[in-house]
């Protein structure tokens, strides 16, 4: 399927003076594809040139369509010497290669010099014009799509999700190779940026190619990565889950989604929000699926191993389930009502059969590829369209230490060949010696997730950090059962027909039933009956990688929770270093899960989403930074205090315990009102009927404090508490507490969370503004201890925060979503933090007015839930119970975060940290304790009132900040907006336009002038928004989302007055459109203005 | 330790009024964080000295980056580089070149030289605006000058397109390049009671009537061939001014200044002139605002009741910019 690439150069402008004399410039463009090269006219003596070239026409293979990037230099003409380069844009062209996505790239793109930055614009014209030619033996991959969404894309819905992809390439890092001893810094930058174009265009085809043979049409979740290996190469590694997608006629999907809404919200309830409702995917049964009896998913893992469990009880489950699944199907069409019908149809998520794929391969390496798939059941979705997730383990977690050695590639002899080698056969050992690692990483975590009872990993991700030749690989996901065969009635009406059918897991609990076998629990682990349903096990916390399912119970608000930790190491080489690296790890993934657990219950609350723990390592410390949104899960029991203990009474006073365990007791008080808690005791009067939410409160407190003082007369050491002990027997102990102490509560009007939704805030105004920014801290004292670099560690990150809620301070009422915070440690004594996140601004008094409507509503149905599931059911450890739940979901475990970690290929190293892990693993047992006091019924019922607080309206409220926005609508650029989150508030994505990966180096010899290394990478993070923006309009977008920042190194030379800083960006470029259409019976008054200002932003 | 790096960048440029004014005014980072210590933002969001110190040197440095662009503001809406709301962008560009009255009333008829730039300092000095702040408003008064310089057309017209500019700021710039251009004496102490919204409304007065075509810029074309007919008008006007006795001197006072505005070197003085010859004998003499005003008016008029009197087009020209010149000038 070879194609042809045109070409236009119109104009440019704003170009620098490059002739100092006529302080004019005589420009003319270079085009570039391939080997080929076009040239302008040179334009004289002038700084807005107009060129209005001819088409420039390429006639090149889809293979390089996908790979090479058109690479456009402009030039300043002169007669004598030789041409200056003023600087170069390249552009991906993968947009046009599929048939949904931009047809034409053209606009004004920011010319970019690598020394200077961005230095005038230029406007360009890229057409591609594809010849079909199926015949032939398929290198490329056209037409897959790629999304960095981590949630089945809006406007499209998944008929089949295929499964894990993964793919690297490695190469010989230009910056390290001799000729760059010769070179100037300019063109070293540029071998190495053409170079990282170059082989994330392979990689992205590769995949691309996996997919297609997998069958699929789609990447979701594509996460792509570098390494940085200095001497040992460069690795681009993109892992990612495959699917098949069709495409919604516009509209009609998530109109019958909000349609529905009214109805659902009781059941459905927490983050319901409109945005979330408009991307929710549909799964549609597939044709080949249908045809054949649908396999049980457990087969699905492979023939490898049976779980630990026993089969024959979740099989008959589910074999018995899926008859009333399929019986369902017509009825849940109509469920839904209205148009909603067809859209919302029967979901069914398939995955392939081995056999039907087997015999679907042509080639050997095909087929380990898809051997690979099932595999590893991986899943890079963080979100998941309901019922598709029907239990979750926990976070499994792996690393493993590796010592980098040179990736010998003798065919890379200078940089202009890299393009013909093909990785698989001329460099076959050397990205299969990655390939092994991370191979050895995913059978980890796929034991991991077993022993949890579970097939599958979902929010599945993986990551490294270097330091000289030391690597340490991370994999982290959560464990979970998924339901490929369940049908799903109508997205919506999920609360009626589950109890009507018996559905065994109510979609607002269901996730949180342990999916493993009670009586062989991988994790000591207290497991009570759901608080919701009351018929099924649930764990005392819950700690996942996703996000938090748009169907969870929720109560309050969520926040976000850090566990920050530094750990000073020997200085080391080679070996020695892995080694001592390797022997920290254990010990920190368990400190860091010891601060969430002990910060979660803090705030009284008990579930984390989207944990993602980072290790980084340096030359002399360790960094750890585990970041997650705790949540109040009204199905899980109520989290217990923290209780104070001192070991020793005799070193510490009695009266300073209490006074800490004072203090204690009040951030609980303070948190659970700041986050709107609401207390899990709650009167049996008050079933059905609403309840004033000022009593609760002062019932909330009464009772904890009650509570807390009973705790502290009970002893210890046997029994089940409704406490988390914390033991005082040193004065690093205190420091402990202290620091748990520190974290200071967001100001008020400010919520935070690292997800892609807020728990309890759903009614999004439209102010949206991303942001980046990166602080380095230098330490200058040399001897420092653990303790004080923890100190240090945490002030940076709380200050980072402050910092950011003052910035945006005039967007209260507003949260700060998808906190990404990720920790390098360049230099010694160096630590740096990067942050990416957006704030929205939401509307305040929305979520108390949708509070006062709702009560009728969700009393009812709380009243028919107690009907069919009587009390005594529930009652604690009554045997007949037992017995159903025990039927219902196998498997269980509440640590989830299991402390496992470190696998090294250092021999004895192996042995030495299982040897830690079964100590850690006691001790954790020792600290671990608790029990459940309050009875299911008030449960159950403070779920009902809480819940009712998250289902807030969709529309209303959303005028006030595109009021705000509406002015952008005026300017001659156009606006594009930048989001992380899979959606823009109070905006509807009608079409996916491609993915946005962009690497950008930028350098500098004058770094003063430039305003030292604070001007000089804040004016690189505005040029990267910059090109990022224009490459986005110029394919006719107006957002992009799932934006995020994947690599910002940044290195420094003071001295030498040098700095130099690499940005990897990527994201889906969108157009997105308002969504008031949809919503004007509740919300007329808004809609012409949203109306208005959105088509403004969109042209 | 201490803070090697620290950066924020929105997608949406984030900018502070507050602190944009600072920044403009001179302060230095240390001091717009005092300042807005002193101004409560702490409490706002219980923010610390560090938090403030941080936003403050972001700001700066966004404002430092954007000031080129601000330096031709038709590119700020065009350029790529930040991503601004257009409402801030005119906030941006308005402030930017806002100046203080009292700073522009010391350069004001000056040239906009080097030289004048070396004196800043001093300037600085007496009229307490900073250092920086001054030669913020000198540069963009050079810039605005030399840009309008070449142009064709209507002077205040061409200034607010050129920089986007308010239609009251592009008239005190028209004022300023006006005056910069004629070098007209505004420096002498009799002078000195003249605010620059007095000068300023006297540049309108002189550029809308008085230069060629009426809306043509600079005074190298003031209608020189109009005035020149004036001298003729000595001789005429001799009964007149007899017949006026008690006002002999005030007029001819003013029939000299219009005889001058033929040379242009005498032209620098109309201001000193019309201080010198008329308004100051009308204060000793205790005139008040509407004494004046009904004299000049009977003046203007009664030179039509002379039949002999041929040049009533250019007399009402003349008369009419000088008695509204008078009117504003006139007071303590």
């Amino acid at each position: 399927m070879p194609g042809k690439l045109k070409a236009k150069i119109v104009a440019g402008r704003h170009l620098p003076v490059m002739d100092r004399a006529s302080d004019l410039t005589d420009a003319f463009v270079e085009v570039k594809f391939g080997n080929t090269t076009f040239k302008t006219d040179v334009c004289p003596k002038s700084l807005n040139p107009q060129w209005n070239s001819e088409w420039f026409k390429f006639e090149v293979d889809d293979e390089d369509l996908q790979d090479e990037p058109l690479q456009i230099t402009v030039l300043d003409h002169d007669t004598y010497s030789a041409n200056d380069a003023i600087g170069k844009v390249y552009i991906d062209i993968d947009p046009l290669l599929y048939s949904e996505a931009a047809s034409v790239i053209s606009g004004w793109f920011p010319i970019y010099d690598t020394i200077h930055g961005i230095r005038g614009e230029i406007n360009v014209i890229v057409k591609v014009e594809l010849f079909n030619d199926l015949n032939r033996f398929r290198q490329s991959s056209c037409g897959v799509k790629f999304f960095c969404t981590t949630c089945i894309p809006q406007c499209y819905r998944a008929t089949l999700v295929h499964g894990f992809v993964e793919e690297l390439v490695v190469n010989e890092d230009p910056e390290y190779q001799w000729i760059d001893r010769i070179r100037t810094p300019r063109a070293s930058n540029e071998a190495r940026q053409r170079l990282i174009s170059l082989m994330s265009g392979e990689l992205q085809r590769k995949i691309g190619l996996k997919v297609l043979e997998m069958g699929g049409n789609a990447v979701v979740g594509y996460l792509q990565c570098f390494d940085l290996e200095g001497e040992s190469g460069l690795v681009v590694r993109a892992i990612g889950t495959a699917c098949t997608l069709d495409k919604l006629s516009s509209g009609s999907a998530p109109n019958t989604n909000t349609h529905m809404h009214p109805n659902t919200a009781p059941a459905s309830n927490a983050c319901n929000s409109p945005s979330k409702d408009g991307k929710e995917p549909v799964f549609v049964e597939d044709l080949p699926s249908s045809s054949g009896p649908p396999t049980p998913f457990r087969a699905l893992p492979t023939s490898s191993s049976p779980p630990p469990f026993s089969p024959s009880k979740p099989c008959s489950r589910q074999s018995s389930s899926s008859d009333t699944d399929l019986s369902l199907t017509p009825k849940t069409g109509m469920g839904s009502g209205g148009s909603a019908g067809k859209e919302a149809g029967p979901l069914r998520t398939l995955l392939r059969q081995q056999t039907q794929t087997a015999l679907e391969q042509r080639g050997a390496s095909s087929s380990g590829l898809l051997l690979n798939a099932r595999e590893f059941p991986f899943f890079t979705l963080t979100s998941f369209p309901p019922g598709f997730l029907l239990h979750v383990g926990g976070v499994v977690s792996a690393r493993s230490v590796k010592l980098l050695d040179r990736i010998h590639n003798p065919a890379l002899g200078n940089t202009r060949s890299y393009k013909l080698l093909d990785w698989n056969s001329v460099t076959a050992d050397e990205p299969e010696t990655r390939d092994a690692w991370w191979e050895e990483i995913r059978q980890e975590i796929k034991s991991h997730a077993r022993a949890l009872g579970c097939h599958a990993v979902v929010g599945y991700s993986e990551s490294t950090s270097i330091c000289e030749e030391v690597c340490i690989l991370s994999a982290s996901g959560t464990a979970a059962i998924l339901n490929p065969r369940y049908m799903r009635e109508g997205c919506l009406d999920i609360g009626c027909t589950d109890h009507r059918f018996e559905e065994p897991s109510p979609p607002n609990c269901g996730f949180c039933h342990i999916p493993y076998d009670e009586l062989n629990m991988p994790f000591p682990a207290q497991l009570t009956y759901c608080y919701h349903c009351r018929r099924q096990k649930v764990p005392d916390v819950l700690f996942t990688t996703i996000d938090l399912p748009s169907e969870a119970a929720v109560a309050g608000k969520g926040c976000l929770i850090q566990a920050r930790l530094c750990r000073l190491k020997k200085k080391a080489q080679g070996e020695a270093n892995a080694t001592a690296i390797s022997n920290l790890l254990p010990f920190m993934e368990y400190e860091l899960h010891t601060q969430l657990m002990n910060k979660l219950k803090l705030r009284s609350m008990n579930a984390l989403f989207g944990l993602h723990i980072q290790i980084s390592v340096g030359e002399n410390m360790l960094l750890g930074l585990a970041s997650a949104t705790g949540v109040y899960l009204t199905a899980l029991p109520a989290p217990g205090g923290i209780q104070i203990a001192g070991k020793t009474p005799g070193d510490l006073s009695s009266e300073h315990i209490s006074s800490i365990q004072k203090r204690i007791n009040d951030t609980i008080a303070v948190n659970k009102e700041l986050y709107q808690i609401n207390p899990p005791e709650l009167a049996e009067e008050g079933v059905g009927s609403p309840i004033p939410e000022p009593r609760h409160r002062s019932r909330l407190f009464r009772s904890h404090s009650e509570s807390s003082d009973e705790l502290s007369e009970l002893d210890l050491s046997h029994g089940k508490k409704d406490a988390f002990v914390l033991e005082i027997d040193d004065t690093d102990a205190v420091e402990d507490i202290h620091s748990l102490l520190i974290d200071a509560p967001p100001p008020t009007g400010f919520y935070s969370c690292n997800t892609e939704n807020m728990p309890g805030i759903s009614n999004w105004t439209s102010g949206v503004q991303m942001f980046t920014s990166v602080r380095v801290l230098r330490l200058s004292n040399a001897n420092l201890t653990n303790q004080g670099l923890n100190k240090i560690f945490t002030d940076l990150c709380e200050n980072l925060l402050k910092s950011f809620y003052f910035k945006l301070r005039s967007m209260i009422p507003c949260c700060l979503c998808h906190l990404n915070f990720t920790v390098a440690v360049p230099e010694e004594e160096l630590i740096q933090v990067t942050v990416t996140a957006v704030a929205m601004t939401y509307d305040k008094e929305q979520t108390q007015e949708k509070t006062a409507e709702k009560p009728v509503n969700k009393g009812s149905l709380e009243a028919e839930e107690q009907l069919q599931f009587p009390l005594e059911l529930c009652a604690d450890s009554s045997s007949s119970n037992i017995q159903t739940a025990s039927k219902i979901s196998g498997v269980g475990e509440s640590t989830n975060m299991s402390p496992r970690a470190a696998s090294v290929d250092y021999g004895s190293f192996a042995d030495r940290c299982s040897t830690w892990l079964e100590l850690l693993r006691l001790k954790a047992h020792t600290i671990r304790r608790g029990s459940v006091k309050t009875s299911r019924r008030t449960q159950s019922l403070a779920h009902s009132v809480s819940s009712l607080e998250r289902c807030s309206p969709l529309q209303e409220g959303r005028s006030r900040s595109l009021r705000s926005s509406r002015s952008f609508g005026g300017s001659s650029v156009t606006v594009v907006k930048m989001t992380p989150l899979s959606f823009l508030p109070g905006t509807r994505i009608i079409k996916y336009l491609g993915i946005i990966n962009m690497f950008f180096i930028r350098e500098t010899t004058s770094l003063r002038e430039e305003g030292g290394v604070s001007g000089f990478l804040h004016s690189f993070i505005a040029e990267v928004f910059a090109m990022v923006r224009a490459h986005v309009a110029a394919l006719g977008g107006n957002a992009v989302v799932s934006y995020s920042m994947k690599e910002c190194v940044f290195m420094e030379n003071p001295n030498k007055n040098q700095a130099q800083c690499l940005i990897n960006v990527s994201g889906d470029a969108v157009i997105c459109i308002s969504e008031t259409d949809q919503e004007s019976s509740a919300s007329t008054a808004n809609t012409g203005q949203t109306g208005g200002s959105e088509t403004d932003g969109a042209t | 330790m201490s803070v090697e790096l620290d950066v924020f960048v929105g997608n949406t440029t984030i900018m502070d009024e507050e602190v944009y004014q600072l920044w403009l005014d001179g302060y230095t980072v240390n001091d717009a964080v005092k300042v807005r210590m002193e101004g409560g933002v702490m409490d706002e969001c219980e923010a610390s000295k560090d938090v403030l110190l941080s936003d403050t040197m972001d700001q700066y440095r966004t404002f430092q980056m954007c000031e080129r662009l601000l330096h031709s503001p038709a590119k700020l809406a065009n350029q790529l580089l930040f991503q601004i709301p257009p409402h801030r962008q005119i906030m941006l560009i308005e402030r930017y070149y806002a100046f203080d009255d009292t700073f522009v009333r010391e350069v004001l008829g000056k040239k906009l030289s080097k030289g004048t730039k070396k004196d800043l300092d001093d300037i600085s000095a007496k009229t307490s605006v900073t250092l920086k702040s001054c030669r913020r408003q000198f540069d963009n008064f050079k810039r605005v000058f030399k840009v309008v310089e070449e142009l064709k057309g209507p002077l205040v017209e061409n200034i607010r397109q050129h920089f986007l500019l308010s239609d009251k700021l592009a008239r005190d710039y028209a004022a300023i390049v006006f005056f910069a251009n004629n070098r007209f004496e505004t420096g002498k102490r009799k002078l000195q009671y003249l605010s620059f919204q007095d000068f300023a409304f006297c540049a309108g007065q002189l550029i809308s009537n008085w230069t060629v075509g009426a809306v043509d810029n600079m005074v190298e074309d003031m209608d020189e061939h109009a005035f020149q007919t004036l001298p003729s008008l000595r001789g005429k006007t001799k009964v007149f001014i007899e017949m006026e006795g008690s006002f002999k001197n005030l007029s001819r006072g003013l029939i000299n200044i219009a005889a001058k505005l033929t040379n242009t070197k005498d032209v620098r003085d109309f201001f000193i002139d019309l201080v010198e010859k008329f308004i100051e004998p009308c204060r000793s003499d205790r005139w008040s605002a509407a004494d004046m005003k009904l004299y000049l008016t009977h003046y203007t008029n009664s030179a039509h009741i002379l039949d002999t009197f041929k040049h009533q087009v250019v007399w009402d020209r003349y008369m009419g910019v000088v008695k509204s010149c008078i009117f504003k000038m006139y007071h303590d």
